[in-house]
């Protein structure tokens, strides 16, 4: 046979494998704790001047991009504390680690942070699969994730304090908004994975339920950065809003298309949920002005407390920086871990469980309060529009902090749903 | 109908950003059996190339034409040092290609991320490439039938190139029989460089062309590696014809399945369609005669 052929068969068998492997990144998740579920003995080091915690955030990958800006607000908080005397008069000993937006990566490393490392508690975590990988982790080593993103709700473990938003204040509040502002007819589009794909079989319960349309649910691949035809069929449906559910990169690309074909903010508006100020430039404030987001905190909140972060992060990174609603909420996260902890008097994890409900803190987005029930903090929903410059300004805000429901239980459309 | 134009025109611009990004591969792999893992990081640099050119020229019109030139030179630069520094040493060897390159696309990635930064940046679209013009009753995106453009040039460009120059004389004799193109006087070293020169130019301008349509981040390149592998593979070894005509079909064949399903589903099922085809036909659409005997 000829080179050629050989040559192509390699190819063949190479990309094949390529393949094979990114299948199996995706769908990575471990089962294999049957070691540790027996051994519950916490091996955290209490007795010296400084206790061990750990930052787990991906700062290579796709996901690099949105959570090395959670890792910079840790850092910052974690900076704070200890210049203010440290957690119980111990400084904080960050052991960091590169969860490389593989989940499997987090769970491995996260068994490292608890096991080897002896952390008191890990800070991290983005995409819900990333939660879902190191959940079991979590509960049988006994130990305690902080994890500071929005995500589709559906879940509570003793193990994790879900500090970004969860669904009934973020989703919900920004359906309300769409519904008070007369929407009838809205369109889907997510990334296929699971946040978007349950997000949306909330929006669609509640679109039930309040007398709107739905004209359209479509979901492209992660990374997906062809959407030419998604955006014909958006802009065949008829659709008055758009509720989008995109992650990543494919924003830029859904963004622009939009843009191009002449759809435009001021007729049929984009509500996000998974862009803030950071993903603003990156898509291009020229792509995407006048267009919604649904979040608890932007850099523009006015309280003191936020003046004083935005100050100091800038002062840390740079004057072109800026905050956003999941680095609000990892800055957060390590200031009530710390008031637990400080209620409890003890690092031991059953301890600060037991004294986590009704801390508060008074944090940038303002006072929020941890929920000893489901392990959620009560946070006031904003919906906001992008302004030219780049920032994105409060345009509606709900009436005080909203209570977390990460099952829904209190919404009657939501039955049945899981 | 309407639906339908739109979607042939969907997938023809789908295609024509398919092709651009194997259009160098076809080049690289296609002639000198080498696979480029980092070829989608020279796509990288040149969307970063346009990035840094608008820097310095405000002008997005200008920019993005002198960014093309750039980025043909830096993709073309990346290449030709990849080629000098690793690639020679092992010809005929395209598993460790493989292996060497993928970590090169990895350093390149990090490189940028430590360069530019992890968050992704935006490069803005010249004023006269805004918007939509109406073909057939159906708004098409003009920076769609920009890339279209630039992807007719680019091929017509690199054919002739390689039929009418002394080059690519050069380049079509060393792949026909390396041996009795250097008996015949032909320094296949240089020929080789030249050829990687010019396919991961081909990256550069490629890249370029995508800062119209997504995002410029350190992960571009693998957005875009395995669809180009694809295509090539598909098209059969060594022919550009192949390529553009697998590029087109691949293209067509997404948009089409897309419209009718899903996205995630379209995805899946053209790739079964490719493996179906493989198996019929492993040596792609057009296979190259060669002399070779090995």
């Amino acid at each position: 046979m000829t080179r050629s052929i050989r040559t192509t068969r390699a190819l063949a068998l190479s990309s094949g494998a390529l393949v094979a492997l990114l299948a199996l990144s995706a769908c990575g998740s471990r089962t294999d704790d049957e070691a540790s579920s027996t051994s519950g003995a916490s091996c955290v080091k209490t007795d010296g001047d400084s206790i061990k915690i750990g930052f787990l955030n991906s700062l290579s990958g796709t996901m690099a991009i949105s959570e090395q800006t959670v890792r910079d607000a840790l850092d910052l908080a974690a900076e704070e504390i200890n210049a203010a005397g440290g957690v119980l008069d111990k400084k904080l000993e960050i052991v960091a680690e590169d969860g490389a937006s593989e989940p499997t990566v987090f769970a491995e490393k996260a068994e490292k942070l608890i096991k080897s490392d002896c952390v008191a508690a890990v800070f991290g975590g983005w995409t819900s699969s990333s939660r879902k990988a190191m959940l079991p982790v979590f509960e049988s080593n006994k130990s305690l994730l902080f994890y500071p993103v929005q995500y589709e709700g559906l879940e509570a473990s003793p193990n994790i304090f879900y500090t970004g938003a969860t669904t009934n204040q973020q989703i919900i509040p920004a359906m309300d908004y769409l519904k008070e502002q007369g929407v009838k007819k809205v369109f889907l589009v997510g990334s296929d994975y699971v946040f978007p794909r349950t997000a949306n079989k909330e929006i669609i319960a509640y679109s039930e339920a309040n007398g709107i349309e739905i004209v359209g649910e479509e979901y492209a691949p992660l990374g997906h950065t062809d959407f030419s035809t998604i955006v014909t069929k958006l802009k065949g449906s008829g659709a008055e809003a758009v509720f989008n559910t995109l992650n990543g990169d494919s924003n830029v690309a859904f963004f622009k298309e939009y843009k191009n074909v002449g759809l435009k903010a001021e007729t049929t508006p984009v509500v996000s949920v998974s862009i803030a100020e950071e993903e603003v430039g990156g898509i291009g404030v020229d792509n995407i002005v006048g267009q919604l987001t649904a979040w608890n905190y932007y850099q523009t909140v006015d309280s003191p407390e936020n003046a004083t972060f935005v100050k100091a992060f800038k002062a840390k990174y740079g004057d072109d920086r800026v905050t956003s609603d999941p680095m609000e909420a990892a800055y957060t996260s390590l200031y009530l871990w710390k008031g637990m902890v400080e209620k409890a008097k003890s690092f031991d994890v059953a301890d600060v469980q037991a004294a986590a409900d009704g801390v508060s803190f008074d944090a940038p987005e303002g006072t929020v309060t941890v929920n000893g029930e489901n392990h959620h903090i009560a946070k006031t929903a904003l919906i906001g529009k992008i302004d030219a410059d780049g920032l994105i300004y409060p345009v509606w805000e709900s009436d005080g902090a909203i209570e977390p429901d990460p099952f829904l239980e209190g919404y009657d459309w939501a039955e049945g749903l899981s | 109908m309407e639906a339908l134009v739109s979607q042939l025109f969907a997938g023809l611009s789908l295609g024509s950003v398919l092709l651009l990004a194997a259009l160098g591969l076809a080049l690289t792999f296609g002639q000198m059996g080498v696979i480029n893992m980092a070829h989608g990081e020279f796509m990288m640099a040149g969307a970063y190339t346009a990035f840094v050119v608008q820097k310095s020229i405000a002008d997005a019109g200008v920019s993005l034409l002198v960014s093309l030139v750039i980025g043909f030179l830096v993709g073309g630069l990346l290449g030709l040092v990849l080629e000098v520094t690793l690639i020679s040493r092992m010809y005929h060897r395209p598993l460790d290609t493989l292996l060497v390159t993928f970590g090169v696309a990895l350093v390149l990635q990090q490189l940028a991320r430590d360069v530019f930064g992890a968050p992704n940046v935006d490069v803005r679209a010249p004023t006269w490439l805004s918007g939509a013009v109406e073909i057939l009753g159906v708004g098409v995106p003009k920076t769609r039938l920009f890339i279209l453009g630039l992807a007719t040039l680019a091929v017509v460009a690199l054919g002739l190139a390689l039929k009418l120059t002394p080059l690519g004389r050069r380049i079509r004799a060393t792949v026909a029989n390396r041996d009795l193109a250097e008996t015949a006087g032909i320094s296949t070293r240089a020929t080789d460089r030249l050829t990687f020169f010019l396919g991961s130019g081909v990256a550069g301008v490629a890249g370029v062309a995508l800062t119209l349509l997504g995002s410029i981040g350190p992960t571009l390149g693998t957005n875009y590696i395995v669809d180009a592998f694809l295509v090539v593979v598909v098209g059969g070894i060594g022919q550009l014809k192949g390529a553009v005509i697998a590029a087109l079909g691949l293209g067509l064949l997404q948009a089409g399945i897309e419209y009718s399903t899903t996205a995630s589903l379209a995805k899946v099922l053209v790739f079964v369609i490719i493996v179906a085809f493989l198996q019929v036909r492993p040596q792609g659409l057009v296979a190259v005669r060669t002399r070779s005997l090995a």
